[in-house]
């Protein structure tokens, strides 16, 4: 009987029947992934060049191991005195953008859940998104300008009234790197949380209503709720990237004054490599494995604790 | 108490609109600034006198950038990259996002952990670097395209779409009327997925717009450099290049007014073509990041 039925079904195909059928599926995927093994997966393998005693005349397969086991470059990069305070700005700047950020376009996005006024609120959303499409190099020019303490609008009043000299001070960057960030960022980062906001059950609030709750206990128990499983998501996509933030942006609001707080580990791996006279490409690539995997180690980490409190992990 | 209630909830709703205001002012008064900005004199530039609205009403700073030839090539440049990269990576993208989206694909689990694996670790700078220059992609166009074409991430966001959007009755009786798999794609899921394709192009075209780090470690010739390494030359480096071999005193302030001046043009005229696109597709971005959102 249950034979028969499996039959009318439709009878699971072998692989092979599979393919035949449907090669073209195949194919199609055949190029994205190709693609993947030349760009994303080379590299991988290229990291061997960590553990080398690298010469460009023996290319990266003949080149000798490393001395200590291949683990050379590793200790040479924890022993230098670079290594600290790269971490430090990394971890810092990472940190305290992510703390910052996080609530921000949360906040925005409650907000403009409850702006009454259609009109208004669309409008406030079409213009808190518009500073995501200024390029960085564009971005770091206008922070330059409007900071500036004699020309900048905004620098020349700090300067002048409280004497701030916002981008002369390397104690002012991690500061102006994250809330120029929220600039940027704050109406896109919102989008994903309304998202979220839009899937709470009206009934919910109409309960809540009955039974005498405030606007505001509606936000706590209501929608904060729908909001951190989201968040918890956003929370560990962010984790991986801890040690590699937004370096772009990072090289270009670099400058004499402030490059003792805002040399971070990718910025230094860059410099060491591809600007130095002497480029040092194994030692560059072994601080590159160490972010990636110090990267994937936090993605991993976070995961586990969010799917432990509260079953939202994603992997 | 119901009375305190509904004081309490205004005073909310009030301070909303007042916090949304506050955020509406904080982000538009630097745009209007930069504006007015590009359209006074360089003197009010230098010495800080624009405010809020221009001061010393003038084009010339548009003029300077009109004539500035590098900006132009740049332009041209940028509009090639942004333009063939786009179009790469939209069709690899869609061509992983479709097979991925169908249940009955086998295999779909090993592809799937083929492509997330890359969101979350990768060879980092310097191999890539290396690939690229044994490639020998050094210095040309598909350096800057090529490398990013692929995005796990975009892939994921497209294969969710199709996956809540394609009927899986329409492709079943599509399958049945002989209708191969590639023509399906092409006849009825592309022709259906139009918000998404419009969403993630618009994503890679601003990607590549805006990118400068790429081109900048592997495009040496400045005849090849998109818009954004020009802008950094001007902008971050200030290496402006007016023909500064007048040691007349006179002429040496004329052109540092102007170098000010064409700061603030370029600004404007290199974030202009995102800004024009920008309202079009809006509504359909928003959609996007919200398809994005739902757990893949």
């Amino acid at each position: 009987m249950s034979k028969k039925t499996k039959i009318q079904t439709g009878h699971r195909k072998t692989f092979g029947q599979y393919f035949l059928g449907h090669w073209q599926l195949y194919v199609m995927i055949a190029f994205p992934i190709i693609m993947l093994f030349i760009f994303a997966y080379a590299p991988m393998y290229g990291v061997i060049l960590a553990f080398k005693d690298y010469k460009v005349s023996l290319g990266i397969w003949g080149s000798p191991w490393a001395p200590n086991h291949g683990f050379y470059n590793f200790i040479r990069f924890f022993g230098n005195y670079n290594f600290r305070e790269c971490l430090r700005n990394t971890i810092v700047l990472s940190v305290y953008s992510m703390l910052v950020s996080m609530p921000c376009s949360i906040i925005l996005a409650i907000s403009l859940n409850y702006a009454k006024n259609l009109a208004y609120k669309k409008c406030v959303q079409m213009i808190s998104y518009c500073p995501y499409f200024i390029s960085t190099v564009v971005f770091v020019g206008i922070i330059n300008m409007i900071f500036d303490n004699r020309s900048g609008v905004i620098g020349s009043f700090l300067f002048n009234n409280f004497g701030i000299n916002v981008l002369g001070n390397a104690g002012y960057f991690s500061s102006l790197y994250v809330w120029s960030g929220v600039w940027q960022g704050i109406g896109f980062g919102a989008i994903i949380y309304m998202a979220a906001l839009a899937g709470v059950d009206q009934e919910q609030h109409e309960a809540a209503i009955i039974d005498g709750a405030t606007l505001l206990q509606r936000i706590w128990y209501v929608d904060l709720p729908a909001i951190i499983p989201t968040a918890i998501i956003m929370l560990i996509l962010n984790m991986g990237g801890t040690l590699n933030i937004g370096y772009e942006k990072i090289l270009a609001m670099q400058n004499q004054n402030n490059i003792a707080m805002s040399e971070v580990i990718s910025t230094y791996s860059y410099k060491v490599s591809l600007v130095s006279t002497f480029p040092d490409f194994p030692y560059s690539t072994a601080i590159g494995l160490f972010q990636s995997l110090v990267g994937l180690l936090l993605i991993l980490i976070t995961n586990k604790i969010a799917d432990k409190l509260s079953g939202t992990g994603f992997l | 108490m119901k009375r305190k209630k509904i004081t309490q909830d205004k005073v909310v709703y009030f301070i909303n609109y007042i916090m949304l205001t506050a955020l509406l002012i904080a982000v538009l008064y630097p745009l209007i600034y930069i504006v007015s900005c590009s359209f006074s004199s360089g003197d009010a530039l230098v010495s800080g006198k624009v405010k809020l609205f221009p001061v010393g009403l003038t084009l010339q700073s548009y003029k300077a950038v009109f004539k500035y030839q590098s900006i132009w090539t740049g332009y041209r440049n940028s509009i090639i990259y942004a333009f063939v990269g786009t179009i790469i990576s939209m069709v690899l993208t869609l061509f992983a996002a479709y097979p991925l989206s169908r249940d009955d694909f086998r295999g779909k689990k090993i592809f799937t952990v083929i492509i997330l694996f890359t969101m979350m670790f990768s060879g980092g700078l310097i191999p890539t670097y290396l690939l690229i220059k044994n490639l020998k992609m050094m210095d040309t166009m598909w350096a800057v395209v090529l490398p990013g074409a692929v995005s796990a991430y975009n892939i994921i966001v497209a294969r969710t779409f199709f996956a809540n959007t394609i009927p899986k009755e329409l492709q079943e009786a599509a399958e049945m009327d002989g209708c191969s798999d590639f023509r399906f794609f092409t006849k009825i899921v592309i022709p259906l997925s139009t918000p998404i394709i419009a969403v993630l192009s618009l994503w890679v075209v601003v990607g590549l717009w805006n990118s400068y780090f790429n081109p900048m470690i592997y495009l040496n010739s400045q005849d090849k450099y998109p818009l954004q390494l020009v802008l950094r030359r001007i902008l971050l480096l200030s290496q402006v290049n007016l023909n500064q071999s007048n040691i007349d005193p006179e002429t040496i302030r004329k052109n540092q007014y102007l170098s000010e001046m064409l700061k603030y043009g370029t600004i404007i005229i290199s974030t202009l073509p995102l800004m024009i696109i920008y309202p079009f597709v809006q509504k359909y971005f928003v959609k996007g990041v919200m398809i994005g959102s739902v757990k893949g």
